[in-house]
């Protein structure tokens, strides 16, 4: 199956996509010009549900029964996750610089869905040429009728404001970006109650990432359950990819879910850089457990992935060759959510730092014979049991997610790790 | 201090966009820190009163995000991503190469004020891994010998406003994806360009 939905235009025309002038010229704009005569409000969230679309951002969550979780109390808001941060993930990037009017459509047909008269794009800081394109596409909107007051005469009206962040990951979490967005410092919140309820200003809120609302005008254009019919279920649609490390070809890949992990790193993206060998992968953003060429010709979907004790979380699949040093690698990812944590609670602020400091010693060739115990205790006190989907002592997932790169080179690479600290700690000192 | 009437109107606007003032805490303070450079008690006291807040709980909510500079930082914050697809392709090889040819260490700014050179988590470049951005305008692909070459060119050009496109030009390789029409917008100081903060500049 070739289905693509989301990177269309910006193949066809990738002189001038970002522009309303192309996207009014490929047939945008013309789904809402339709949905606002035709559509009732709940016609189109029936669609949303029916195409089965889960989330992009990472949890995977059906985009359909969030949105049913809306609480009636007004006013309500829609709110974007454009806070793409989980290493190895650049996709949301691609379709905020090349294609900001599908989601701009997307954002007034979900608004116009969910009685939602304001709505924000939040995107992260280090992405001010997105910001600037979405910016520049947002006024264009506003010139063209599609957004303000009385949108192409329908009675219905919607403001969008563009709201750029400031380096910190922590506001990838939904209720961490609310807090951000409403000019606090970005610690996540506990849940319940969710946004769905009491989100930003404690009002109903619905906090959608950047692909999941880009396919949107697709599927109110085509249905929800042409939707549905493409792809496993559970895995329905297509999906980007983030393809990076030692791969041949990386770079973002819209595919339909349910192919091999083969296929996509040695088809799609063209297999491992000089000929190496294949060592393992991430299969969905540095918070994902780790896979081994064992799973290579297990489907890449949703539950398959889940089955198999990681994630496909943000669509990005790291790939680490032959020469890699796994140690080295997991403590890239640990350093990361080490300076990401925003300090609340006490397993993740103080748990990521020792393993940062556990993981430079063994690095460094000051590894101790108890290092793999320490480390793994240290895990099991931030998630204990060390199981999949993680437990949690934390407000956020963040916490667990420092446990994976540990987990993964304990369970795969133990003897890697302890010829390190071997090699490196001569017996008595 | 006050600011000029010209940013006070601005930053009128930017409150104006939120449904509550407080919300444009974020922007305002990018904007205080356009004004000095750096994010200073005074930018952050004016910052407070456009949205109703203290002054301290203003500092609360900068000190959470690396974006804003409470120490002076350089003309040209040059950040280096180390996360796992750079650390994977010797994104640590070039924060050594680029700290070297800059005389900064990297989390450091140097004497004369030129350049900052931070080691930064993910920028969202992995598919052009190693990264690199100059005041926030991205670079991918970059090697240890392009890395150098880029800080010489801020060294002896000194240019004031810096591209995306025009770095990628002369110092990337490979990008992550295709980035369509070529910008001429693009950072005229150590703060995001993104329009409405009134910090792109259309390079000379």
């Amino acid at each position: 199956m070739t289905e693509q939905i989301l990177t269309t235009r910006m193949e066809a025309h990738p002189a001038d996509s970002n522009t309303l002038r192309r996207y009014e010229a490929t047939g945008g704009y013309n789904t809402l010009r339709k949905a606002l005569v035709e559509m009732s409000p709940e016609q189109i969230t029936a669609e949303v549900k029916a195409a089965n679309l889960r989330g992009r951002g990472g949890a995977g969550f059906p985009a359909g029964v969030k949105w049913g979780f809306l609480a009636p109390a007004e006013p309500h808001y829609l709110v974007i996750n454009g806070d793409e941060s989980e290493p190895g993930t650049f996709k949301d990037r691609q379709l905020l610089e090349r294609d900001p009017h599908q989601l701009i459509e997307g954002i007034i047909l979900s608004s116009y869905a969910l009685g939602v008269n304001h709505s924000f794009i939040y995107i992260r800081g280090e992405y001010p040429r997105p910001a600037r394109r979405v910016q520049r596409a947002v006024e264009e909107a506003y010139a063209a009728g599609y957004l303000g007051d009385d949108v192409l005469g329908s009675g219905f009206s919607l403001d969008v404001t563009v709201h750029l962040g400031a380096g910190a990951y922590i506001c990838g979490e939904e209720t961490a970006l609310l807090n951000s967005l409403e000019g606090r410092r970005g610690e996540p919140r506990l849940k319940p109650p969710f946004p769905a309820v009491e989100g930003l200003y404690a009002r109903p809120t619905i906090v959608n990432n950047v692909e999941t609302i880009s396919n949107i005008p697709w599927i109110v254009a085509n249905g929800g359950a042409a939707y549905d019919a493409i792809g496993p279920e559970g895995s329905r649609g297509t999906r980007m990819f983030s393809l990076s490390g030692h791969v041949a070809r990386p770079g973002n890949y819209e595919i339909v879910m349910g192919m091999s992990w083969r296929d996509l790193i040695y088809e799609v993206g063209g297999g491992v850089r000089d000929g190496n060998a294949l060592k393992c992968w991430i299969p969905g953003g540095a918070s994902a457990p780790w896979f081994t060429p064992a799973v290579l010709d297990e489907p890449v979907t949703l539950d398959d992935t889940g089955r198999l004790g990681s994630m496909l979380g943000s669509g990005a699949v790291v790939v680490m060759d032959e020469t890699t040093n796994v140690v080295a690698a997991a403590l890239s990812i640990v350093k990361f959510f080490s300076h990401e944590s925003c300090g609340q609670c006490t397993p993740c602020r103080e748990g990521t730092t020792w393993l940062q400091r556990i993981l430079e010693r063994i690095l460094a060739g000051h590894g101790r014979e108890a290092d793999i115990g320490l480390l793994l205790d240290v895990c099991d006190n931030i998630s204990p049991g060390l199981r999949w989907p993680p437990a949690q002592t934390t407000i956020c997932p963040l916490g667990p997610s420092v446990v994976s790169p540990i987990t993964s080179i304990m369970k795969h690479f133990r003897p890697e790790v302890e010829a390190m600290i071997r090699q490196a700690a001569p017996a008595g000192v | 201090m006050t600011w000029p009437a010209e940013i006070q109107a601005r930053a009128e606007a930017i409150v104006a966009r939120y449904p509550e003032p407080r919300s444009a805490v974020m922007p305002l303070l990018y904007l205080a820190m356009r004004q000095e450079g750096s994010l200073t008690l005074d930018g952050m006291r004016q910052v407070a009163g456009y949205t109703g807040l203290t002054s301290v709980q203003v500092e609360s909510v900068a000190s959470f995000y690396s974006m804003y500079k409470r120490e002076s930082v350089g003309d040209y914050i040059v950040s280096v991503c180390t996360s796992i697809s750079c650390h994977l392709l010797g994104g640590e090889e070039v924060l050594g190469a680029v700290a070297d040819e800059a005389g900064v260490p990297s989390g450091k700014t140097g004497a004369d004020g030129l350049f900052s050179v931070e080691s930064v988590e993910c920028i969202g470049a992995c598919g052009g891994a190693p990264a690199v951005q100059v005041n926030y305008e991205l670079v991918e692909g970059v090697t240890s010998e392009s890395g150098r070459r880029l800080c010489r060119w801020l060294a002896d050009d000194r240019p004031q406003v810096v591209t995306s496109d025009h770095m990628q030009a002369e110092f990337g390789g490979m990008r992550s994806f295709e980035w369509g029409p070529d910008e001429s917008e693009g950072a005229t100081g150590p703060v995001p360009a993104f329009g409405p903060l009134g910090t792109s500049g259309q390079p000379s």
